[in-house]
């Protein structure tokens, strides 16, 4: 069981000399360094790897890279568990641990499987058809019963432990894919001088040069890529990325690649991270994406130990790793007798059956001199073995290809089979490239291109090494020649490969005689040829509609080696031409991506950036409970001892009402105005009068959006003729500052004002309560603090310790309060200064909650009643509309709809038992006893537990407030079950003259 | 992701910008008599062309100027920005 299907040789890129452990599916194995997951399960003879999605059928590999759909394992356990994984992409590491997903209880024996004997109840559309009816049986018979059978892997339930990075990149050139073509295009454009990204996905460049027996200029292919990278390594102006795909191409020449950095790594760095996600911007992108191989489809294709003639080949020169050793090679083309040549070379004999009549191709020749008879005019019809396949049953084919005259059974323990070669145009098709379908190699290739993408080699269908090389060096130069002036083109060296003789154009086999197997197209999506038959049957026509029927092409397989396949069969029922069938749209990702590699950093605190006071600290060593405030961090209000949040709340409250308190209102937005058209400007932003604020006073002001809402509310002052000061909610700050820049540049561009965002440079600090006049006083000595010195909505410049302060006499608690501004450098200085003078004050921080409840109680409207759907009448600011003048929004106030008298305004709720707090967010009815639908009056915006009076209080906005003062209602909240009785009041709750503030 | 062209700061990122709508828009003059349909017109309805479309778009995270660009809505194709006292070249 150690390593049994290893070549002999040791030509290929996997280190002997040092040994990995792996665990598959509870069993210890070992492979080499350089091996893959796949390659050395497959040398310990494993290719039993898991169930395919529908049938539950024994799955091996297929492919070698990117291409394979079966081998998907669940890698690793606990917190770093990943689902659908390939294989054939996964590079050994010591203790790699992976599972067979998709089977239960195991990959041998899959209690699953029932559903391939009972396949004729599986066909396309089967879940469309049958769990449609009766609806209520959806949720609890049929969607558990699809997710258990049609589970892929496990999601891991526990947060990613690992790092992953993001980058950003420009490139001139970004070359996709390191084969021939590849290479030949990144030397072309660096040696011109252009920066040259160049990607490859496997952790080796040099794409099919890795693999093929070619020369290039006196060296072997393998050596001319080594060169070729040894020279472009050494170029400044050249970033080689393996181990990275590029995935998405996305608008104006974004692409997106995903490195895997440290996945192959034993015990990588703390700080290393697993992937990197890199965002490149290339000015050009050559897409040298390669080809993959296709498949045929015949009866039981699926079978363990079917592989594509191409993959085998690879797993013996590059992974020393046998497929079988008895192998039937099936082709409908010349290439697949490289790999034949290759299994005669570890002194193999391949059976090889050929659908072509004949072929005059270098390579057949050279199978012929072996003493190799090839089966020409044949194909494979079924094949046998259960969890591998051990024979297949050989046919002669007639001479229309359309039936077996004979059929003759073979051993064999795997079939490598060629189809032909389909371009890798995944990226040009994300880039918007419309396709063209190219008859000689029946597949499609890029055509109208809309952006700066250019497809070379292979991925261009261009198939032979000559045209490959030349077309890179040519589109490599010339490309590179939009952002170089070097004009320095290189030469494309002579190139030495067999020629080849063309395919046939012969996918799928004909049915044995007496029986009808499964011939499968898409083995991820386990789409057999009868599935495409029965759609069109039942009148699917388009291609996209079929591929949705059928699931053919789709999910993280995006149709690698089915797309043609399933598109050709489509066109031989309709009778119609590839070109005219169409092919569907490829969508990124072209592989699939760790939803942690998209996420990046940007993953708990990390996930928003976060916004601190120059006082934070302070809050923190006096135990405040924090509130995100947007990006802010705010003081929530600061529990003493074993309180809760309301009585913390109440206590720092009524602390305000009582004596003195303390806010840290630095998040408040503020916007320094300049320039003398600076008054006419605000007259027009705002909805009050602003051109004869006197220098030295603070005027409330409120602003609309032109549909007539209320956008923001908050105080600006005159700091002199031409110079003004604005704040703005917490909330709104940056959206006031871009509706005020809208206005300057695009609107009335003839206004000669500037605006500047200023809310970083200030720390604000409010001082609320009957004793902040004493206390402010102390402080600022020089200042006259009485009622005629600093009146309500003054301001004065003072300073504190030689720190400049500028005080404003402005209130959101609705009493006696001032505003300390200073530097922000200062902030936290001279807080703790007020502090330590307050204490003869009893001074007391308070927090947003006893913010809230103070502004509530006195029915000042913020963000909860400023919702966007609120006009000044609504929520009782209509003093604050001028007549007198325009203003933004004020025609919509005109409008019908908002001139009834009616709307829904602003009130106050007390509830009748003096004891219930209504819940924000309650609807409001007259009648609870009513049958729904019970008209809405309107909701509850805000609520407190009012200081003042000792009982809930709630601000609301409903139908026709201002009539409904005094009137008895209901508060509910239908999905909670409550009910309470409210008596509507005034929203001024207490104080409603406003006496405080100006006393 | 886009490539914006500011015509202050040169090539940069969409993410580092914000979108403002229809670029022909007028503001109706302030004090002007206008009717409700005009004002409608003005505050609410939005032609949704495929194909070129004239817009603004706000460089927020940069220079904070407002700008026009001339976007084909169904490529995201950028002909041409240019500053708000400008006209397009193309
Ligand atoms: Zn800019």
């Amino acid at each position: 069981m150690s390593n049994n299907f290893r070549t002999t040789k040791s030509t290929g890129l996997i280190n002997k000399d040092k040994k990995i452990n792996f665990t598959f599916n509870g069993t210890i194995y070992h492979g080499y360094e350089g091996d893959t997951l796949a390659s050395a399960l497959i040398a310990n003879g494993v290719h039993l790897v898991g169930r395919s999605f529908k049938y539950h059928r024994p799955r091996g590999f297929l492919g070698v890279g990117v291409e394979e759909p079966n081998a998907m394992v669940q890698l690793h356990d606990g917190n770093k568990s990943e689902p659908n994984i390939i294989a054939t992409e996964v590079e050994l590491v010591e203790g790699l641990k992976a599972k067979s997903q998709n089977c239960w209880p195991s990959v041998q024996f899959d209690i699953g499987e029932i559903n391939n004997v009972l396949n004729r109840f599986f066909p396309a559309g089967f879940y469309y058809k049958t769990f449609m009816w009766p609806k209520s049986f959806w949720m609890k018979i049929y969607e558990p019963f699809i997710r258990k059978a049609a589970g892929m892997g496990k999601a891991p339930l526990l947060p990613d432990p690992d790092r992953y990075e993001h980058n950003y990149e420009h490139c001139d050139v970004l070359v996709v894919g390191s084969g021939p073509s590849g290479l030949a295009s990144a030397l072309a454009a660096a040696k011109n001088g252009a920066r040259v990204i160049l990607a490859e996905d496997k952790p080796n460049f040099g794409g099919s040069l890795l693999t093929d027996e070619v020369t290039i200029g006196n060296m072997s292919g393998k050596e001319w890529a080594s060169d070729t990278i040894s020279q472009l390594k050494s170029m400044p102006n050249v970033i080689l990325k393996k181990r990275s795909q590029v995935f998405g191409y996305y608008d104006h020449n974004m692409t997106v690649m995903i490195e895997r950095v440290s996945d192959h790594i034993e015990n990588p760095s703390k700080y290393t991270p697993r992937q990197r996600l890199h965002y490149i911007r290339a000015g050009e992108v050559i897409v040298s994406t390669g080809s993959i191989e296709r498949p045929i489809s015949f009866g039981n294709n699926d079978r363990p130990g079917i592989v594509l003639a191409s993959a085998a080949k690879e797993y013996m020169k590059v992974y020393e790793t046998l497929v079988g050793k008895k192998p039937i090679i099936f082709t409908n083309n010349d290439t697949a007798y490289s790999t034949a040549l290759e299994f005669i070379k570890n002194d193999i004999e391949p059976i090889i059956v050929d659908t072509r009549d004949s072929s005059n191709g270098e390579l057949v020749k050279e199978v012929q001199q072996k003493g190799i008879s090839i089966k020409f005019n044949s194909g494979i019809a079924d094949t046998k073995g259960h969890l591998k396949i051990n024979s297949a049953i050989i046919g002669k084919l007639d001479s229309s290809k359309e039936s077996f005259i004979s059929e003759e059974t073979v051993e064999c323990d795997c079939i490598c089979m060629s189809g032909g070669w389909t371009p890798t145009v995944h990226l040009s098709s994300q880039a918007g490239n419309k396709l063209k379908f190219n008859d000689d190699i029946d597949a499609f290739v890029p055509d109208k291109k809309r952006q700066k993408e250019t497809a070379i080699g292979a991925a261009n269908g261009s198939f032979t090494l000559n045209q490959s090389l030349a077309e890179g060096f040519q589109v490599g130069f010339d490309l590179s020649n939009k952002f170089t002036d070097q004009n320095n083109p290189t030469n494309s060296p002579n190139s030495n490969e067999p020629s080849y003789e063309k395919h046939e154009k012969l996918w799928c086999m004909p049915l044995p005689s007496g029986k009808k197997p499964k011939r499968f197209i898409d083995f991820q999506n386990d789409v057999a040829v009868s599935d495409v038959e029965l759609a069109i049957r039942e009148g699917f026509r388009s291609i996209e509609h079929v591929k949705r029927y059928t699931t053919l092409g789709m999910a993280g397989d995006q149709g690698k080696t089915s797309n043609l396949n399933g598109l050709q069969y489509v066109s031989k029922i309709e009778k119609k031409i590839v070109p005219e069938v169409g092919h569907t749209t490829f969508r990124p990702p072209y592989t699939p991506v760790t939803i942690g590699a998209i996420v990046g950093r940007e993953v708990g605190n990390h996930y928003l950036p976060t916004r601190k006071s120059p006082i934070h600290t302070w809050h923190e060593e006096n135990n405040a409970v924090f509130v995100a405030a947007g990006l802010w961090q705010r003081p929530r209000y600061y529990p003493r001892g074993s309180e809760d949040m309301n009585s913390a709340v109440n206590r720092e409250a009524a602390n305000v009402r009582k004596n003195v308190g303390i806010c840290d209102v630095t998040t408040l937005g503020k916007i320094d105005i300049k320039g003398p058209d600076a008054p006419e400007f605000l007259n027009r932003v705002y909805t009050n009068a602003w051109l004869k604020l006197p220098v030295g006073k603070a005027r409330y002001g409120v602003m609309l959006r032109e549909d007539g809402m209320v956008f923001d509310d908050g105080t600006t002052s005159r700091l002199s003729e031409n110079h003004f000061h604005m704040t703005t909610t917490t909330a709104q700050a940056a959206n006031v500052l871009s509706h005020l820049e809208y206005y300057l540049q695009v609107v009335w561009p003839d206004l000669d004002v500037n605006v500047l965002s200023t809310t970083e440079q200030w720390s604000g600090i409010a001082v609320a309560g009957p004793k902040s006049r004493d206390l402010l006083s102390k402080l600022f000595p020089d200042v006259d603090m009485s009622n005629e010195g600093l009146p309500f909505m003054g301001l004065v410049d003072s300073s504190i310790d030689g720190i400049k302060a500028r005080i404003y006499r402005i209130s959101f608690s609705g009493e006696l309060a001032y505003e300390v501004n200073v530097e922000s450098n200062y902030g936290l200085y001279i807080w703790k200064k007020i502090m330590e003078e307050g204490q003869s004050f009893d001074i007391q921080p308070y927090g947003t909650e006893a913010l809230s409840t103070l502004r509530i109680e006195m029915g000042h409207v913020a963000g909860a009643e400023l919702d966007g759907r609120t006009i000044p009448f609504d929520v009782g600011l209509n003093s604050m509309v001028s007549q007198k003048k325009d203003f933004i929004g004020k025609r919509s106030l005109s409008k019908d709809a908002f001139t009834e008298s009616d709307r829904q305004t602003i009130v106050g709720l007390v509830p009748l038992d003096k004891k219930t707090k209504i819940p924000e967010g309650s609807h409001i009815i007259e009648d609870n006893s009513a049958v729904a639908p019970i008209p809405k009056l309107g909701h509850v915006s805000s609520s407190c537990w009012s200081v003042e009076y000792n009982n809930p209080f709630s601000i609301a906005i409903i139908k026709d407030g201002k009539n409904k003062i005094g009137k008895n209602l209901y508060a509910v909240s239908p999905l909670k079950d409550i009910s309470i009785p409210v008596e509507v009041v005034s929203s001024h709750y207490v104080d409603p003259e406003g006496s405080r503030v100006r006393s | 992701m886009l490539e914006i062209k500011c015509p202050y700061c040169g090539k940069r990122s969409q993410n580092e910008f914000s979108y403002g709508g229809d670029a022909t828009i007028k503001r109706p003059k302030l004090g002007e008599e206008i009717s409700t349909e005009d004002w409608d017109n003005f505050v609410y309805y939005r032609d949704n062309p495929r194909g070129k479309h004239s817009e603004l778009w706000h460089h927020v995270s940069g220079c904070r100027q407002w700008f026009k660009v001339s976007r084909d809505t169904a490529t995201h194709e950028i002909f041409d920005t240019c500053k708000m006292n400008e006209d397009f070249n193309v």
